[in-house]
């Protein structure tokens, strides 16, 4: 190639410069090319490159600068339009007719794009790319392909709808959270327990008791967590606090805290990216009563309703609610008393703060009581006073809503504000349920601090006493052996952790047990004998009093979000709960499909709480950081236990994290953190944070009002549009006087004749657009004031001229230049009648 | 039976994908459900699948607006509501879950369209309302009571006040909705 070119061009040297400077050129030209259109290829109908090079090889030496760059942007042009295909309204045929064009052009001038030397990388580049791009698609479909449950969901949401169907998407995407927590959980923490710390009964941590050995296999005990339960890697105190274990010097105590503390930040990140893209599909701006009809009429339809029976309830759902909102609005004209209305919610809302008060009350007395039940022989107790705590746990969360439900009857309030109240009262009793027993529990462990000082002293004490027995026997004073016992017999310390887990534990048992046993009976032992019953009963059983039930979608969602909650709190003293929940949550899904199918049918009312998918991940939110709280605290500030644990024998537990900076990092990092745990830095940065929310708050602010502006625009010019059409006389005061500051007023045509003989002979494009004869005489009427009005063409019909009051003179785009004003079928894109 | 089950070819499987909202599985699963709806028709082997045929389908079943959605689609001169296979995909396409909010709004809209004029007058809403309210007397509403509700909607969403909601207006009501997207879906 080279020799070819130099014979070509005049052996003088300022030529041979002149080539040698081209093909520099032209290199580098080719790279900055060749790493854009990697970037933005797309797949291609394989074809060979070099072949439609090699016919553009003499082009090469013709084409300028500016030609170059406009092909450039003209195959950029394509290739965005490749893009964005699928995103256009048109039938399939010229969609795939386009996409062909488009390719073809492509795939000719990018092959005369790139050339010369370095062909064949540039070829290896771009099949490259290719195998790439395809990879990526099939990355895609396999990962659609393997989410789990598809066709299940897809049954229940035919027959029941989209709002149904929502919980057990919730509920997948609850499992797929959990899965991932019991990845970090079970493969940093537990399997190098296991794999390369002490094995059982080497340590007395890990070792039963002696006096419990004999009891430690039976099953009532395993069933509370004790016995060989209770000293498995399932619970806090298993772990031993050795610095580093195994070949690999894996830092377990260090591992124990960042995952504990790493299991939050996941979820927050994954919930706070779940809810980010929900408010980007949902409508954000509409309140609710803005457009309660159209909605109803445009959107209520749920197009995955395959039953026929289901499609039957939703008709009639439909019809109840048009002829609800219908009266409704009529109503809201109704005066009512206000005075009784406003009595007997505050009567109402008092009634249910005396409700919570008592159910938090109750929480704590019981679990005082059990406390005093601990310290008797177990052998004592009945399984009601072993198990109170969580039964009346349990029954609070069952009997409750319903309470609440019965007492919002006074309120009176719109059946979408009332299911509002109703949530937050479930979510407020919850939550102090929760919160109560928290308080109770941290009762609890401050007395087994109390309890372990003691302990501790003793253990010091027969320590002590050994190794002068040992002298006084020996009599040698150094080198003393460590005592002899066996770990079953050391002398134990309380562990608090380990029996906050367990508690953790057994509340979520409980609960697992209580929602198996309330759909079980609540709603397949109610299906049967409705079903059964109904042949030799007095009324119908189906129709009337108990008939089958509904599902309860935000009692279960609300369920859900609160298990999770204490699976968060627990997690950190209980590993092994995570993988209980993970079980715990793969057998609902299972379980509640076919109670869903078998036992429910679809409800009566459909009315969605708009916007519930984020709702419910906001509420999914609150209870992260509830739960965040009390575990970060006692990590703070509650010491450790001293013989039990990754962390026994530190002060606090974050002390492992210091310990790592200064033993294991290099010495300027321990600098750098010091300084960035100054008060004298923190306080700034947060004050900026709080300086950063403002300043959104107010841009947020701005852009709204931006918005209501342009709303206002686009109804002033609808206006005017309208009355031009009318009347042609401006209602609006600001054209009003415009038009008087116009020198000549006569500039507004008179439209009679010209609104008659246009519509004849319109020529539309778009069968969408109606033959409005009003729309032609607008657009002569526009662009006449086009330079005082605001109000642009009609939207309606296509602009395929701009209309311009320009002076004579070929408009661009028309390419009759300066016709006659008439005769024109689009009666616009003429210039004015000259005067 | 017709033609033996034909297997998409693999550019075509590729272009789809590209000009589709549909991943290679639901592509190819349209196209099983599309040849076993072909398979049993009578007589040579004919691209288009008749309206009854397509109707038949248990997720167009129970829809009330199946016989516009044939419509709508189906590119045949005799306006029979006949759809061939690009028909399909691209009812798939716009009712499945990635399609955009315009697309769905824009299908939405010329299915309620059931003159096919362009925008949504009294007659088209009144139609709209009965398909919603079922087939049976009982559930229908009064004429009074579509005569409030008519006016209501309009009163609504006609913000250029000519009587009829077009495709801007009634675009503009539903991006506000947040309930449009996940009810306008259909899943094979």
């Amino acid at each position: 190639r080279s020799l070819q070119l130099e014979e070509r061009k005049p052996s003088q040297q300022i030529a041979q410069r002149r080539v040698r400077k081209r093909r520099r050129l032209r290199k580098v030209r080719r790279r900055v090319r060749k790493s854009r259109e990697e970037e933005e290829r797309k797949q291609h109908v394989q074809r060979r490159r070099l072949s439609s090079s090699s016919d553009d090889n003499s082009e090469d030496e013709s084409m300028s600068e500016g030609e170059m760059a406009r092909l450039k942007e003209e195959v950029e042009e394509k290739k965005k339009l490749i893009a964005t295909l699928r995103n256009k309204p048109w039938r399939m045929k010229r969609r795939l007719k386009c996409l062909k064009e488009a390719q073809a052009f492509v795939e000719k001038f990018e092959g005369a794009l790139g050339k010369g030397k370095g062909r064949r990388l540039y070829a290896f580049k771009v099949m490259m790319t290719k195998k790439i791009i395809k990879f990526n698609r099939d990355f895609e479909n396999f990962k659609t392909a393997c989410i789990p449950w598809e066709s299940r969901i897809k049954e229940v949401e035919s027959h029941f709808g989209s709002s149904v169907a929502s919980y057990f998407i919730f509920l997948r995407w609850m499992y797929g959270l959990n899965l991932v927590l019991f990845g970090f959980v079970f493969g940093l923490v537990v399997i190098p327990e296991v794999l390369m710390g002490m094995p059982y009964g080497s340590l007395a941590r890990k070792t039963v008791p002696r006096e419990e050995q004999d009891s430690a296999m039976d099953f009532s005990v395993l069933f509370e967590f004790g016995g060989y339960c209770k000293y498995s890697i399932m619970f806090y105190g298993y772990y031993n606090n050795q610095r580093s274990i195994g070949l690999l010097q894996f830092r377990l105590p260090l591992s124990y805290l960042l995952v504990g503390v790493g299991i939050f930040g996941y979820s927050l990140m994954v919930v706070i990216r779940t809810m980010a893209r929900n408010a980007n599909e949902g409508g954000d701006g509409a309140e609710e009563g803005t457009f309660t009809f159209c909605w109803k009429l445009f959107t209520s339809w749920d197009y995955l309703i395959g039953n026929p029976e289901t499609a039957d309830n939703k008709f009639a759902s439909t019809t109840t609610s048009f002829k609800e909102s219908i009266v409704d609005e009529q109503e809201n004209l109704k005066d009512e008393n206000i005075h009784l209305r406003r009595f007997l919610r505050i009567l109402a809302n008092l009634l249910i703060l005396c409700c919570l008060g008592g159910s938090g009350y109750l929480i704590y007395y019981v679990v005082k009581r059990s406390q005093g039940f601990a310290k008797k022989d177990r052998n004592e107790l009945t399984w009601l006073q072993k198990n109170e705590v969580e039964i009346v746990m349990s029954l609070l969360g069952l009997v409750c809503p319903p309470l609440f439900e019965v007492i919002a009857e006074l309120e009176d309030y719109h059946p979408r504000i009332a299911l509002k109240w109703q949530l937050a009262r479930i979510f407020a009793l919850f939550l102090g349920n929760l919160y109560t027993f928290l308080f109770a529990l941290f009762d609890e462990v401050n007395s087994k601090l109390e309890n372990e000082k003691e302990i501790k002293n003793a253990t010091i004490w027969a320590l002590k006493e050994y190794y002068t027995n040992y002298t006084l026997y020996n009599n040698v004073t150094e080198n003393i052996p460590p005592p002899n016992i066996s770990p079953a017999d050391v002398i134990r310390g309380p562990c608090w952790e380990t029996e906050v887990g367990i508690e953790f534990v057994k509340l979520t048992v409980s609960d697992i047990q209580v929602t198996y046993l309330t759909i079980l009976i609540g709603d397949f032992l109610r299906a049967v004998i409705v079903r059964f019953l109904n042949y030799c009963w007095c009324w119908d059983l189906e129709a009337g009093f108990p008939s089958y039930a509904e599902f309860d979608i935000s009692g279960n969602v609300l369920g859900l979000i609160f298990n999770q909650g204490m699976i968060w709190m627990g997690a950190f003293y209980a590993p092994g709960l995570v993988g209980i929940n993970v079980l715990r949550l793969l057998s609902s899904m299972y379980y509640q499909c076919w109670a869903v199918m078998a036992c429910n049918v679809p409800h009566e009312r459909v009315f969605k709480a708009s916007r519930s998918n984020n709702f419910y991940m906001g509420l999914l939110l609150l209870v992260l950081f509830l739960s965040l709280m009390p575990v970060i605290y006692s990590i703070m500030t509650l010491p450790p236990s001293f013989d039990c644990g990754p962390f026994s024998g530190k002060d606090k537990m974050y002390d492992v994290i210091m310990e790592t900076i200064e033993k294991d990092l290099p010495p300027f990092m321990a600098d750098i953190f010091s300084y960035a745990s100054n008060p004298g830095l923190i306080i700034p940065a947060v004050l900026l944070m709080v300086l950063a929310i403002y300043y959104l708050n107010a841009v947020s602010k701005a852009y709204q009002n931006a918005n209501l502006d342009l709303k206002r625009k686009m109804q002033m010019q609808r206006d005017e549009e309208k009355n031009r059409r009318n009347n042609k006389d401006s209602t609006n005061q600001v054209m009003k006087d415009l038009e008087d500051l116009m020198p000549n007023k006569s500039l507004i045509p008179p439209p009679s004749a010209e609104e008659t003989e246009i519509p004849a002979d319109q020529l539309r494009k778009s069968p969408k657009v109606t033959g409005k004869p009003g729309a032609a005489a607008t657009g002569k009427g526009v662009h006449v004031q086009k330079d005082v009005s605001l109000a642009a063409a009609n939207p309606r019909a296509p602009v395929t001229r701009p209309p311009g009051p320009r002076p004579p003179g070929p408009l661009p785009g028309n390419a009759r230049g300066p016709p006659p004003g008439q005769g024109m079928g689009r009666g616009r894109g003429g210039p004015p009648p000259r005067r | 039976m017709g033609g033996t089950s034909s297997k998409l070819p693999k550019d075509l499987l590729s272009e789809y994908q590209e000009l589709t909202f549909l991943t290679k599985q639901e592509i190819l699963l349209a196209h099983k459900i599309f040849s076993e709806l072909q398979g049993g028709e009578n007589g040579p082997y004919s691209s288009r699948v008749s309206m009854q045929k397509i109707l038949t389908l248990p997720e167009l079943k129970a829809n009330p607006f199946r016989k516009r959605l044939c419509h709508v689609f189906s590119t045949s001169d005799m306006k029979d509501g006949s759809l061939n296979f690009e028909d399909f995909l691209d009812l798939l396409s716009a009712f499945s879950d990635t399609a955009t909010l315009e697309i769905k709004s824009h299908y939405a809209f010329r299915i309620f369209d059931f003159d096919d004029d362009g925008t949504l007058d009294a007659r088209d809403l009144e139609k709209l309302v009965n398909c919603l309210t079922g087939e049976t007397d009982d559930t229908r509403l009064t004429a009074e009571e579509m005569r409030q509700l008519i006016s209501n909607i309009l009163e609504e969403s006609d913000i250029d006040k000519d009587g009829t909601v077009n495709l801007s207006e009634f675009q503009h009501v539903i991006s506000r909705s947040p309930d449009f997207v996940s009810s306008f879906k259909i899943v094979l």
